[in-house]
C-alpha cells in the first residue's frame, strides 16, 4: 500500500509561501520574494508529479479500476454527530491530473513573472496573491467533500479577485475585479443552494458517498418535484450554474472578458488555465450523479456549452484586444469541454465524453497558458494590447513567434499536436450522441482556427507599424517557460488518457475515428487559410467583408451587446424598480422615523430650554413656587 | 399658654414675617450681598421658630435651642462661602449684580 499523506505538503507549502511573502514580503528585496515563490510551487510541481507518477504506476488497481483514496480526512468542524465538516485530500485520477495541470502552469507562471512583472510595484504582494491563489486551487481539487470544495471554491474567487484588481489605481481594472467578484459571487449563490439540496438528501458531503452506490441511489429514487422537475435535477442544474459562473459559461461569461485587466501571467494561470476549468472539474467530480440522477441537467450542460462556444468563437473572431481574443477562445475551449460532458454517459466506452472533456481540460491548460505568456512576452515588448499596434513581430522576437506558432497550431487542432487528440475525442464524443451539437463543434473549430491564425499574421507579419523603440524578445526567464508549455502542447496529446481517466476509473481502448478526424483538421486548414488571405498582407479585403457585414459586424464586435443588456436589466430594471423604491423607503421611511423622533427632541428642547436661563434668581423664584406647592399639597391634599 | 405676656402667635407671625421678607429680598434684590442678607432673614426667621416652639411646647427639653445654635453655626460657614464667592465674582466681573452671572445655561 502506498502511503500519500506526503500530498498535504501539496497545500501546506502554498500556504506558507503566501503568508511568508504576505506578511514579510516587503522585508525581501523584491528578485528574491519572486524566487522564493518558485521555487515553493516548483517543489509543489515535483511533489505533484511524484504523487501522479505513483498514483498511475505503482498503485495496484482493485478490479482494474483505479483506486479513490482518502490521503487525509480531519473532522474540521463538528456541529452535530449527524453533520460534519471535513477538509483533507482526495485523491483520484481526476484530482491527480488536476494536481499536476494546476501546479505545472502555477510554476510556469510563478518562473515567468519574475520577468514580466519586473519593476512593477508590489512586485512581492503580486507573488503572495499568486501563492494563495494556488493554494486555494490546489485545495479545490483535492476536496474531499462538497462543502470544502466550496470553501476553496470562494477562496480561489476571492484570489481572483484580488489579482483582476492587482493593479488598483486603475479604475476599470477595480471595474472589472468588482465585475468577476460579483458574478461569480451571484452564481455561487446557485451553488451553495444546490449543496444543501444535495446533501439534505443525501446526507452526506463526501464525494465518496454522494457519488457512490448510496448517493446515486438516493438521488435517483427521489420523488419529490419542483416545477416539473425533480429534486435531483433542481439540486444539480443549481450546482452546475455555479460552475457556469466560475467557467464563464453563457449567460455568465461576462466578467471574463473584462478579467483581462489583470497582469497578463494571472490571466494565463487563473482565467486560462486553472480557475475557469473549475466549472468542468465540478461537473466531472459530480459527474456520476449527472448522469444516473439527471440527465435532463446533462443534456443542459451539452447545450449551454456549445452554445458558448459557438457564441464566444463568433466574438473572437471580431476583437483586436489580444488578450481579449484569447479570452474568447478561453471561453469557446471551455464550452467545448462543458459540452463534451453533457453528451457522454457513465462507464466504458459510453464514458468517452467524460475522458474526451478532462483530455481536452489537460492539453488546453498547456496550450491556453502558452498563448497566454506569448501574449505576454507581446506586450511587454510593444507596449499595447492592441493587435493593430502590432505588425511584422516575427524578427523581433523569434521565440515568442515559434512558440506563439505552436500554440496556435495546437488549438486549431491539426494532427498530431495535442489539440488534434482531444479535440478530436470531443468531436467523437458529440458525434455519437446530438448530430446538432457535433456539426456547430465543427464549425467552432473552423472558426477557432480562423481567429487564431487571424491574430498571429496580424501580429507577427502583416504591416509594420512604426515602433516607438524596437521591439526587444523577452528575457530568459519568460522565455523557458514558453518553450516548456510548447513542448508540453506538442506532446501532451500522446498521453493514454483513455487509459486513465475516465468516469469509471475503468481504462478502455479509444480509437481514432477517421471520419471525424479528418474532417476537423481540414475543416481547421481552411480557417487557417483564410486567415492567411486575410491578414498575412496588409489588404483592404478585411475592410470590404466588414463594410458588407455592416450591422452584424457590429453586433458581434460587441460581443451581441449582452453587458448592454446587463446593464439595463440592473440599471434600469433592478435599479429603477427594486433598489430605487428600497432606498426611497429607507430614506424616507426608516430614516424619517428616525429623524422624526430626533426633530421632536429638538423642538421639545428648544421650547423649554428658555427656563434653564441662568438667572439665579428665576430658580429660586421657582423652588419657591415649587416648596409652596408642596406645601399646599401636604396640607389640605394629603390625608 | 403665654410667656413674657406674648402668646405663641406673635413669635410665630414675626418669623412668618421675616421669612417672606427674606423670599421677597432674594427674589427681587440684584445685589448679591443683599441676596445673602435675605437668606439669613430667612434662615433666622426658622430660628424663632425652633426657639419659640422649644420653650412653648416642650420647655423641659433643649432640642430647640441647640438646633438653633447649630442653625447659627451653619449660617456663619454659608456666609463665609458666600462671600469668598462674591468676592470671586466680582473680581471677574467688576460688579455684584445678579443678573450677570448668567454663564450657566442651556
Amino acid at each position: 500500500m502506498i502511503n500519500f499523506s506526503y500530498t498535504i505538503w501539496i497545500l501546506i507549502i502554498p500556504i506558507f509561501m503566501f503568508l511568508l511573502l504576505g506578511l514579510l514580503g516587503m522585508k525581501f528585496k523584491p528578485i528574491i520574494s519572486g524566487v522564493l515563490g518558485t521555487i515553493g510551487l516548483g517543489v509543489v510541481m515535483l511533489l505533484s508529479y511524484y504523487a501522479a507518477y505513483q498514483y498511475f504506476f505503482q498503485l495496484p488497481r482493485i478490479d482494474d479500476a483505479y483506486q479513490q483514496i482518502l490521503a487525509h480526512n480531519i473532522t474540521w468542524l463538528n456541529l452535530s454527530a449527524s453533520l460534519q465538516i471535513k477538509m483533507g485530500v482526495f485523491i483520484d485520477p481526476i484530482s491527480v491530473m488536476m494536481l499536476v495541470v494546476v501546479s505545472t502552469v502555477s510554476f510556469m507562471v510563478h518562473l515567468y513573472s519574475i520577468g514580466y512583472m519586473k519593476g512593477e510595484k508590489g512586485f512581492q504582494r503580486f507573488f503572495a496573491f499568486l501563492s494563495l491563489f494556488t493554494f486555494s486551487m490546489l485545495g479545490l481539487v483535492v476536496a474531499t467533500n462538497i462543502f470544502q470544495m466550496y470553501i476553496f471554491w470562494e477562496l480561489v474567487g476571492v484570489s481572483s479577485f484580488l489579482l483582476i484588481g492587482f493593479y488598483y489605481e486603475r479604475p476599470s481594472a477595480v471595474a472589472a475585479s468588482k465585475k468577476a467578484f460579483i458574478v461569480t459571487r451571484f452564481a455561487d449563490l446557485g451553488f451553495l443552494v444546490g449543496i444543501l439540496l444535495l446533501s439534505y438528501y443525501t446526507k452526506s458531503f463526501d464525494f465518496l458517498n454522494i457519488t457512490g452506490p448510496v448517493g446515486i441511489e438516493v438521488t435517483r429514487n427521489l420523488t419529490q418535484t419542483f416545477l416539473g422537475m425533480s429534486v435531483a435535477t433542481w439540486a444539480l442544474l443549481l450546482i452546475f450554474m455555479g460552475g457556469a459562473g466560475k467557467s464563464a459559461m453563457f449567460p455568465l461569461h461576462i466578467w471574463l472578458p473584462d478579467a483581462m485587466e489583470g497582469p497578463t501571467p494571472v490571466s494565463a494561470l487563473i482565467h486560462a488555465a486553472t480557475m475557469v476549468v473549475a466549472g468542468v472539474f465540478l461537473v466531472a467530480r459530480l459527474f456520476p450523479l449527472y448522469s444516473f440522477a439527471a440527465p435532463d441537467a446533462l443534456t443542459v450542460i451539452a447545450y449551454v456549452g456549445g452554445f458558448t462556444s459557438l457564441f464566444a468563437a463568433v466574438i473572437a473572431c471580431t476583437q483586436f484586444d489580444i488578450k481579449r481574443v484569447l479570452a474568447f477562445s478561453t471561453l469557446s475551449q471551455i464550452g467545448y469541454m462543458m459540452l463534451a460532458l453533457g453528451v457522454s454517459g457513465y462507464g466504458g466506452e459510453k464514458g468517452l465524453g467524460y475522458m474526451a472533456s478532462m483530455f481536452h481540460l489537460f492539453t488546453h491548460a498547456m496550450f491556453k497558458a502558452l498563448l497566454f505568456l506569448g501574449a505576454g512576452s507581446i506586450i511587454h515588448a510593444v507596449h499595447s494590447n492592441y493587435m493593430n499596434e502590432m505588425g511584422g513581430l516575427r524578427k523581433y522576437l523569434p521565440i515568442t513567434h515559434l512558440t506563439f506558432l505552436i500554440a496556435c497550431l495546437t488549438i486549431a487542432g491539426l494532427f498530431p499536436l495535442s489539440g488534434f487528440w482531444s479535440k478530436d475525442e470531443i468531436l467523437a464524443a458529440a458525434y455519437e450522441h446530438n448530430k446538432l451539437l457535433f456539426m456547430v463543434e465543427y464549425l467552432v473549430a473552423g472558426l477557432t482556427a480562423f481567429y487564431m491564425f487571424r491574430l498571429y499574421f496580424r501580429v507577427f507579419w502583416n504591416k509594420e507599424p512604426h515602433y516607438h523603440h524596437k521591439p526587444h524578445e523577452s528575457p530568459l526567464v519568460m522565455t523557458i517557460p514558453l518553450m516548456f508549455l510548447a513542448i508540453a502542447s506538442i506532446f501532451a496529446g500522446f498521453l493514454p488518457f483513455s487509459k486513465m481517466i475516465t468516469s469509471d476509473r475503468l481504462p478502455f481502448e479509444s480509437e481514432t475515428n477517421l471520419m471525424v478526424a479528418i474532417p476537423s483538421v481540414a475543416i481547421g486548414l481552411v480557417g487557417i487559410l483564410i486567415a492567411f488571405l486575410l491578414y498575412k498582407k496588409d489588404n483592404v479585403r478585411v475592410e470590404k467583408i466588414v463594410k458588407g457585414l455592416g450591422g452584424v459586424y457590429t453586433t458581434i464586435y460587441n460581443k451581441f451587446y449582452i453587458d448592454e443588456v446587463y446593464m439595463f436589466v440592473t440599471k434600469k430594471i433592478i435599479f429603477n424598480l427594486i433598489s430605487r423604491p428600497v432606498a426611497w423607503f429607507d430614506r424616507h421611511v426608516v430614516d424619517g422615523f428616525m429623524n422624526g423622533i430626533a426633530g421632536v427632541t429638538v423642538l421639545t428642547s428648544r421650547k423649554i430650554k428658555g427656563a434653564q436661563s441662568g438667572q439665579l434668581q428665576h430658580y429660586a423664584f421657582f423652588f419657591v413656587l415649587g416648596a409652596i406647592a408642596f406645601a399646599l399639597i401636604f396640607i389640605y391634599l394629603w390625608q | 399658654m403665654e410667656r413674657y405676656g406674648i402668646p405663641l402667635e406673635g413669635f410665630l407671625v414675626i418669623s412668618t414675617a421675616m421669612f417672606f421678607i427674606g423670599i421677597y429680598g432674594f427674589l427681587v434684590r440684584k445685589n448679591l450681598i443683599t441676596m445673602l442678607m435675605s437668606i439669613e432673614l430667612i434662615l433666622n426667621s426658622v430660628n424663632i421658630n425652633f426657639v419659640a416652639f422649644n420653650s412653648y411646647l416642650f420647655p423641659e427639653n433643649m432640642q430647640g435651642n441647640f438646633f438653633a445654635l447649630i442653625v447659627v453655626a451653619i449660617a456663619a460657614a454659608e456666609a463665609s462661602v458666600a462671600i469668598a464667592l462674591i468676592i470671586n465674582i466680582y473680581r471677574r466681573f467688576s460688579n455684584i449684580e445678579v443678573e450677570n452671572i448668567d454663564e450657566m445655561k442651556y
